[in-house]
C-alpha cells in the first residue's frame, strides 16, 4: 500500500501450489516482497498505458536504484549487496510480473553490462563504472547482435583495429536493449587477429550513434535500438582486458539467461492470477466460466506449467549459488520456462475473451512481450540445439 | 528523540481467509503475512523523526517467532532495534498491558502505532497503551511536528482537520496520508538480517485476564451475482426494477 494505494489492494506473491516458499530464506522472501510491493505500486498503475505509447518509464530508474536492484549480487565494494542467486531470481520474477520490459532493463544493466565489466574488466574499470551503475547514474547496454549475426554471433562483422595506442571501431549492432538511452555501451568486435574483444564505449564518443527501433509490437515498454559505429576511437584503457574470445560475451549471456528463466515465471504467474480471478467472476451460460470443464483444464494447465517452472528456477538458482550449474542447464531452463510462460500467457488471453485483447488486462501484453523473450538471449531453437549437443555429444548447431 | 513503534504482523489483505476448524481463529495455511499497512506509516514517521531530531527507532511487536518477519521489514526500512515480546496476549487489553510494561522499561519520548490492524480492526491497542501509561494520546494522525517538549498533530475528523497540541512522552496512532512509507532497500534487508531481535517475555501476572473473548468468526456470506436488466423499453424496465426492489431485495 505505497503511494496512496488502498490498504486492501495489496496483491499476493503467489501462486505457490507446491509450497515452495518454505524453501526460501526469510531474507529472500523480504527481498521478493520489497520488489513485489514496488512493482504493484509504481509499475502496475501505468504500465498498460506506457506499453501502448511505446515508452519505458524512465522515472523508475532512480527508484529501482534506491531499492538496490542493479548489480545486487556484486560485492559491496562495487556497490552491490552480495545477495544470493535465489534472491536475484526472485527480483527478476517480480519485475517481470510487472512487465518483461522492466525485467529486460534490469537484466541488461546487471547481468550483461555490469557483469561484463565485473568479470572481464580491470579493477580500475570496475571502480570507475560499477558503483555509478548500481546507483542508476550510468545506464548500460550490451551490443553483441548485428543485423546479419544473431543466433550466430561468431560471424559478427564489427571490427576493432589497433591505431596507435588505442582502437578504432567500425560496424553496426542491432536489437540492442537500452541503446538509445544508455550512457555507456559494451561493444563486442573482432580484432585483427580475428579474436572477439569487448570495449566500454561511452555515449557521445564521436562516430557513435544509437537510433531507436520504433516499430516493435512486442516489448513496447522497453527501448531497443541500433548502435552505429563509424571510425569510433577508444583508448586501450577502454578495452576489457580479460575478454579474449567469443566465450566472454557468451558467459555474460549465461548470466542473463538465468535471470530470464526466473523472470519469465513472474509474467506467467501474473497471467494465472488474472485468469483465475476472471474465471471465477465471469458468468456465461448461467455459471462462472471457472465452473466449466474446459476452463478448469486451462487453469490447471497454466498452474502446472508455472509450478514446474518455479521448481526449475529455484533449483537452477541453488546450483548457481554453489557455482555447480552448467550452461546447458541454463539453456534448458531459459528455453522451457520462457516457452511455458508464453503458452500460459496465450491461454490466459483466450480465457479473458474479448477483454483479453486490451491493455486493461495483462495477458496479451505479457504474451506479446514473451515473443521477444522467446527469441532474445538465444532463441528456443538455439537452446534446443545447445541442450541437444550436451546430451548427445553431437553438434547440430552449425 | 527515541521512538518506539508498535507493529503487528497481519495476513496480506489479498489472501482469501478461511476460518480454522476451531471456529475462532483464521487458518494460517497458505496465508501470506505482512506488516500491518498502517504500521508502515508509523515506522516511516518514526524514521523521519529520527532523521530530523536524532535518537533511535525501536520497533516492537507481540507475537511468536513468525512475527520476526514484520520486525525485520521495519529494520530493513531503517529502524535501529527490534523487540519481540512474548506474552499470553488474548485480547487488546492483555496485549496493551504487555506492551506498556516493556515501553515503560524502554522509556521512549514517543510511541507510534498504526491506527488499527487490518486483520481484527480492533483499533484499541494504541489507545490502551496510552491509558495504561497515563500519557497523552493522539489518534488518527495525518500530520506531525515535534519539538523537544511536545508536538502538534493534525487529525482527520469528519469533513475537516483538527489540530492538537500535546506534551511528551505521548502515544500517536498513524493514519494513511501521514507520509509515504519508504521501501526497504536491498542493503537495508541485508543489514537487517544481521541485527539481533531482542526477546522479552512478559508473564501472566502482568498481562492479567482478558476482558474480551472471541466466540465465533464468520466469513462474509457469498454475495449472489448482480442482475442486469436489458432488452426492455424504459417503461417496462422501470416496472421490472420496482418489482425486483420490492419482491426480491425487499427494499421498497
Ligand atoms: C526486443 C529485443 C531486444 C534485444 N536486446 C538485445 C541486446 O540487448 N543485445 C544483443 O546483443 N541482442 C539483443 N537482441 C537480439 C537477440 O538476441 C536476437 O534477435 C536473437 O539472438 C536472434 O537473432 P536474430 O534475430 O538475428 O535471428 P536469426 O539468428 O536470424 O534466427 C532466425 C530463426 O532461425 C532460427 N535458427 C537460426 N540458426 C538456426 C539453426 N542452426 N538451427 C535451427 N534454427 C536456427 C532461429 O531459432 C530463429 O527462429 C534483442 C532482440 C530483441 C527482439
Ligand atoms: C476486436 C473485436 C471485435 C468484435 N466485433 C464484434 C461485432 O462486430 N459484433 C459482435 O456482436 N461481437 C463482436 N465481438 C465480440 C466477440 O464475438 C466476443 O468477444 C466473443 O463472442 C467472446 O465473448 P466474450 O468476450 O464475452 O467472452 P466470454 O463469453 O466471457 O468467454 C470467456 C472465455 O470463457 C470461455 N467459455 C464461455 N463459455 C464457456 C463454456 N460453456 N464452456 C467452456 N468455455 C466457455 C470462452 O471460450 C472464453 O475463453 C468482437 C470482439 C472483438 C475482440
Amino acid at each position: 500500500m505505497r503511494n496512496g494505494s488502498d490498504p486492501v489492494s495489496l496483491s499476493s506473491t503467489g501462486p505457490d501450489y507446491f509450497d515452495i516458499d518454505p524453501l526460501l530464506s526469510e531474507e529472500e522472501r523480504s527481498i521478493r516482497a520489497m520488489v513485489h510491493d514496488f512493482v504493484a505500486a509504481e509499475v502496475m498503475p501505468t504500465i498498460g498505458e506506457n506499453w501502448l505509447k511505446g515508452v519505458f518509464p524512465s522515472d523508475l530508474i532512480p527508484k529501482m536504484a534506491q531499492l538496490g536492484i542493479f548489480g545486487p549480487t556484486l560485492p559491496e565494494k562495487y556497490g552491490g549487496a552480495g545477495i544470493s542467486q535465489v534472491a536475484y531470481g526472485l527480483i527478476m520474477q517480480e519485475l517481470e510480473r510487472g512487465d518483461s520490459g522492466l525485467r529486460s532493463f534490469a537484466s541488461v544493466q546487471s547481468a550483461l553490462a555490469m557483469h561484463a565489466i565485473f568479470r572481464y574488466g580491470s579493477e580500475d574499470q570496475r571502480l570507475e563504472w560499477l558503483p555509478r551503475m548500481t546507483r542508476g547514474e550510468v545506464i548500460g547496454c550490451f551490443g553483441l547482435t548485428e543485423p546479419d549475426a544473431g543466433s550466430d554471433p561468431g560471424t559478427m562483422r564489427t571490427r576493432a583495429r589497433r591505431s596507435g595506442k588505442g582502437w578504432v571501431l567500425n560496424g553496426a549492432k542491432r536489437w540492442i536493449t537500452n541503446s538509445p538511452i544508455a550512457d555507456v555501451a559494451i561493444v563486442w568486435a573482432r580484432d585483427d587477429e580475428e579474436k572477439i574483444r569487448g570495449f566500454i564505449v561511452p555515449k557521445g564518443t564521436p562516430g557513435m550513434s544509437a537510433p531507436e527501433i520504433e516499430t516493435k509490437i512486442s516489448m513496447r515498454a522497453s527501448v531497443t535500438g541500433d548502435i552505429i559505429l563509424e571510425d569510433v576511437e577508444v583508448g586501450e584503457e577502454m578495452r576489457l582486458p580479460e575478454a579474449k574470445s567469443l566465450g566472454a560475451p557468451l558467459s555474460c549471456l549465461t548470466q542473463a539467461r538465468f535471470g530470464i528463466a526466473c523472470g519469465a515465471v513472474g509474467a506467467a504467474m501474473d497471467c494465472f492470477n488474472e485468469a483465475l480471478a476472471y474465471a471465477q467472476d465471469r458468468i456465461a451460460f448461467g455459471r462462472p466460466i471457472a465452473q466449466t470443464q474446459l476452463m478448469q483444464e486451462r487453469l490447471v494447465d497454466m498452474l502446472s506449467r508455472i509450478s514446474r517452472s518455479q521448481l526449475v528456477a529455484l533449483r537452477l538458482a541453488q546450483l548457481k549459488e554453489q557455482d555447480a550449474h552448467t550452461y546447458a542447464q541454463v539453456s534448458m531452463a531459459k528455453r522451457d520456462n520462457v516457452r511455458a510462460a508464453l503458452e500460459v500467457a496465450r491461454m490466459g488471453r483466450e480465457l479473458l475473451g474479448g477483454n483479453g485483447i486490451t491493455v486493461e488486462y495483462r495477458a496479451m501484453r505479457h504474451s506479446a512481450n514473451l515473443e521477444t523473450v522467446d527469441t532474445y538471449e538465444g532463441t528456443y531453437e538455439i537452446h534446443t540445439l545447445i541442450v541437444g549437443r550436451d546430451i548427445t555429444g553431437l553438434n547440430a548447431l552449425g | 528523540m527515541n521512538v518506539v513503534v508498535l507493529v503487528k504482523q497481519v495476513p496480506d489483505t489479498a489472501t482469501r481467509i478461511k476460518v480454522s476448524s476451531g471456529g475462532v481463529e483464521i487458518d494460517p495455511r497458505g496465508v501470506n503475512y505482512v506488516m500491518n499497512p498502517y504500521d508502515e506509516f508509523a515506522v516511516e514517521e518514526a524514521l523521519r523523526v529520527k532523521e530530523l531530531h536524532g535518537g533511535q527507532v525501536t520497533v516492537l511487536t507481540v507475537g511468536g517467532e513468525k512475527a520476526d518477519e514484520a520486525l525485520r521489514t521495519a529494520l530493513a526500512m531503517g529502524a535501529d532495534e527490534a523487540v519481540r515480546v512474548s506474552a499470553d496476549a488474548k485480547d487488546p487489553l492483555t496485549t496493551a498491558r504487555a506492551i506498556a510494561s516493556v515501553v515503560r522499561e524502554l522509556g521512549p519520548d514517543l510511541v507510534i502505532a498504526g491506527k488499527q490492524a487490518v486483520d481484527d480492526d480492533q483499533g484499541q491497542v494504541g489507545s490502551l497503551v496510552a491509558a495504561l501509561l497515563d500519557w497523552p494520546q493522539v489518534t488518527v494522525v495525518t500530520e506531525l511536528e515535534l519539538s523537544p517538549e511536545g508536538g502538534v498533530a493534525e487529525r482527520e475528523v469528519e469533513g475537516g482537520v483538527e489540530v492538537v497540541e500535546f506534551s511528551l512522552p505521548a502515544v500517536l496512532t498513524a493514519q494513511k496520508g501521514l507520509n509515504e512509507p519508504r521501501y526497504a532497500s536491498l542493503p537495508g534487508i541485508m543489514k537487517a538480517k544481521r541485527k539481533e531481535i531482542r526477546q522479552v517475555a512478559v508473564d501472566a501476572a502482568v498481562t492479567g485476564e482478558p476482558v474480551l473473548r472471541t466466540t465465533a468468526l464468520h466469513v462474509p456470506e457469498e454475495r449472489s451475482a448482480g442482475i442486469i436488466l436489458r432488452d426492455m423499453d424504459a417503461a417496462a424496465l422501470a416496472k421490472e426494477l420496482v418489482r425486483l426492489l420490492h419482491e426480491e431485495a425487499k427494499l421498497i
